[in-house]
C-alpha cells in the first residue's frame, strides 16, 4: 500500500499542495485527476522521493521515502517503482530500444538473451517494433509515449505510475494503452497510481478516483461512486461545464 | 526605504553566493563518492574519455601548434635585444610547461567540452531526464557526474602533453626554419634548462585544472534553470566560472609550487 499523509509541497510563495492524504491499495489502480496546474505531476514526483515534501509523510509497502536519509535507501525503495513521465523523458542519447532495455540492464544482472526476449516482446506488446533503433528526437510525441509506457513496465514492478498515459495517442492506440494497463495488471498484478484527464475513459482501468482541487483531495471513491458525488466541482469537471466553483486559470 | 532594500539586497546576495558554494562543495562530495564506491562504469568513462579527450585533440594540437610558433617570434624578439637569442628554445619549451600548456589547453577544453557538457546535463535536467534516472534507481551522480570528472581528469594532462608536444615542434619550425637559429642550440639548451620540476609543476596543474573542469561544468549542468533560457545562462556561466577558476588557482599553484620546488 503507499500512504500519503497529510503532504504538502510548496514552490517558494506557491502553494501546490496542501494537506493531501491518500491510500493507495494494493493490486488496485487509484487515478487521480484535477485541472491542469493542481500538482498532480507534483504528487507523484513526491511518491518517487524525487522531491521532498513540505510536510507529512509518504509510506511504500511500510517504507516511509520522505524519512530516508540517504539516496541510496530511497533507491532501495524505488527499485519497487516503475514511472512513466508525463513529458516521457525517455533518454535522449539512447535508442528506444536502448531506452526500454535500460532499467533492466542497470538494475538487475541478467544475460542479455533474456534481456533482449522482454524487450522485444514489451515493445511488440505496445506496436514499437518499428522505431525499435530510432533515437526520441525523430519519434512523435505519441510515440515516445508509448516508448515511456515500455520502460515503465519493463521490470514488471511492483507499482508503477502513470503520468498521462494517454495524452497525445490517438483513440485507436489510446485502448491499447488501456489494454496493456489491464493485461499487465492481470500478468503480474501491480498497484497503479494513473493520472488522467480522459473522463470517463480512465475509469476502465480505475479501482479507485481522486480528485484534487486547490491542494486538496477532494472526493475519493470507486468510480460509480466519484461519478454519483454531490461535490459541485467534481459535477462540473466530469461534464465539463465553464461555470462552476472551478475557475480556469 | 532605500537603505533597508538595499541592505535587504545585499544580504540576499550573500546567502545565494554561501549556499550555492556550500551547494557545490556537497555536489562535489556525492560525485566524488559515486566515483569510488563500486560498480565502476568502464564503457561511461571511455565514452567520457573520447567526447573530452580524443574530441580536443585536433583543436588543443592547432592552438599549441600556433602558440609555439608565437613564443618562438617573441623570443627571438625579446632575447636578441640582450644578446641571447640563442636560449629561444628554453624559453619556448619553459613557458609551454610550465604555463601556457596547462592554462591555454584548460581554456580550450572548457570552451569546447565543458560547455557541450553543462548544456547536455542541463538539458537532460529540464526534460526530467535526471528525475528519470533516478526514478529507476539510478544515481545521476554516479552515472552521469563521475565518469565525466573522472574523464575531465585523465584528458587534461594527456592534452596538455600533446598541446606543449606541438607547441615546441612549432616553435622549432619558426624559430629554426624561419628565423634561422641552429637547431642543436635549440634542443640542447632546451634539455639543459628544462627540470623535472617544470614537468611536474605543468601536470599537477593539468590535472588540477581537469578536476575543475569536470567540476564546474558539471554541477552548473545540474543547478541549470528552466527553460532554453536556463541552458544559454548555465552554459554561459560554466565557461565564465571555469575559466577565471583556471586562471586564479593558475597563479596560486605557481606561487606554490615555486616555493615548494626551489
Ligand atoms: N520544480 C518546480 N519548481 C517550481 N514550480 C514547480 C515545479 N514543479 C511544478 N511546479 C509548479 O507546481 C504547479 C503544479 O504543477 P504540476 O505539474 O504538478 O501540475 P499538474 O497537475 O500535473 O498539471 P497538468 O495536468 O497540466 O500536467 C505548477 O504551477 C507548476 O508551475
Ligand atoms: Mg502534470
Amino acid at each position: 500500500m503507499i500512504c500519503v499523509r497529510n503532504v504538502s509541497k510548496r514552490f517558494g510563495k506557491q502553494v501546490v499542495l496542501s494537506g493531501v492524504s491518500l491510500n493507495i491499495e494494493d493490486g488496485k489502480t487509484t487515478t487521480i485527476v484535477g485541472p491542469s496546474g493542481v500538482g498532480k505531476s507534483v504528487l507523484l514526483k513526491l511518491i518517487m522521493g524525487i522531491l521532498a515534501p513540505d510536510q507529512g509523510e509518504i509510506e511504500i509497502f511500510g517504507e516511509n521515502i520522505t524519512r530516508a536519509d540517504s539516496e541510496a535507501e530511497r533507491n532501495r525503495i524505488r527499485a519497487s517503482l516503475g514511472v512513466l513521465f508525463q513529458s516521457a523523458a525517455l533518454f535522449d542519447s539512447l535508442t528506444v530500444y536502448e531506452n526500454v532495455a535500460f532499467a533492466l540492464n542497470q538494475r538487475f544482472s541478467l544475460p542479455r538473451k533474456e534481456v533482449h526476449e522482454r524487450v522485444v516482446s514489451m515493445l511488440s506488446a505496445l506496436s514499437l517494433e518499428s522505431f525499435a533503433f530510432r533515437y526520441p528526437q525523430e519519434i512523435s510525441i505519441g510515440i515516445r509515449k508509448r516508448v515511456g509506457m515500455a520502460r515503465a513496465l519493463i521490470t514488471q514492478p511492483k507499482v508503477v505510475l502513470f503520468d498521462e498515459p494517454n495524452t497525445g495517442l490517438d483513440p485507436l492506440v489510446g485502448q491499447e494503452v488501456y489494454d496493456l494497463i489491464k493485461e499487465c495488471r492481470k500478468k503480474w498484478g501491480f498497484t497503479g497510481v494513473v493520472i488522467s484527464h480522459e473522463l470517463p475513459e480512465v475509469f476502465q482501468v480505475s479501482d479507485r478516483v481522486a480528485m484534487i482541487l486547490q491542494g486538496k483531495i477532494i472526493e475519493e471513491g470507486t468510480p460509480a461512486e466519484f461519478a454519483a458525488s454531490a461535490n459541485p466541482a467534481v459535477q462540473q469537471f466530469l461534464n465539463g461545464r465553464i461555470d462552476g466553483p472551478i475557475k480556469i486559470q | 526605504m532605500p537603505v533597508v532594500d538595499a541592505t535587504e539586497a545585499l544580504g540576499r546576495t550573500v546567502t545565494n553566493v554561501t549556499e550555492a558554494w556550500g551547494r557545490s562543495w556537497i555536489f562535489l562530495g556525492k560525485t566524488l563518492a559515486g566515483l569510488i564506491s563500486p560498480p565502476f562504469r568502464y564503457r561511461l568513462f571511455l565514452d567520457q574519455l573520447y567526447q573530452i579527450g580524443v574530441k580536443s585533440t585536433l583543436v588543443v594540437a592547432l592552438i599549441g601548434i600556433f602558440t609555439g610558433a608565437v613564443l618562438a617570434v617573441q623570443g627571438v624578439y625579446t632575447l636578441s635585444k640582450f644578446g641571447a637569442s640563442a636560449f629561444t628554445g628554453s624559453a619556448v619549451a619553459l613557458s609551454l610547461i610550465r604555463e601556457l600548456g596547462p592554462v591555454l589547453t584548460a581554456l580550450m577544453v572548457i570552451g569546447r567540452a565543458g560547455s557541450a557538457i553543462t548544456a547536455e546535463i542541463g538539458i537532460m535536467k529540464i526534460t526530467e531526464q535526471l528525475d528519470a534516472l533516478r526514478s529507476m534507481a539510478v544515481d545521476p551522480m554516479r552515472y552521469l557526474m563521475a565518469p565525466r570528472l573522472l574523464a575531465g581528469i585523465i584528458a587534461m594532462p594527456l592534452l596538455t602533453g600533446i598541446f606543449i608536444t606541438i607547441g615546441i615542434f612549432g616553435g622549432f619550425i619558426v624559430g629554426v626554419g624561419l628565423l634561422g637559429l641552429s637547431s642543436g642550440t635549440f634542443f640542447s639548451d632546451m634539455v639543459a634548462a628544462v627540470d623535472n620540476v617544470d614537468v611536474y609543476s605543468g601536470f599537477i596543474k593539468s590535472v588540477a585544472f581537469g578536476f575543475i573542469f569536470g567540476w564546474v561544468s558539471c554541477y552548473k549542468g545540474y543547478t541549470c534553470g528552466f527553460g532554453a533560457v536556463g541552458v544559454n545562462r548555465a552554459t554561459t556561466e560554466s565557461v565564465v566560472t571555469a575559466s577565471v577558476a583556471v586562471l586564479v588557482l593558475d597563479y596560486f599553484l605557481t606561487s606554490i609550487l615555486t616555493r615548494v620546488f626551489m
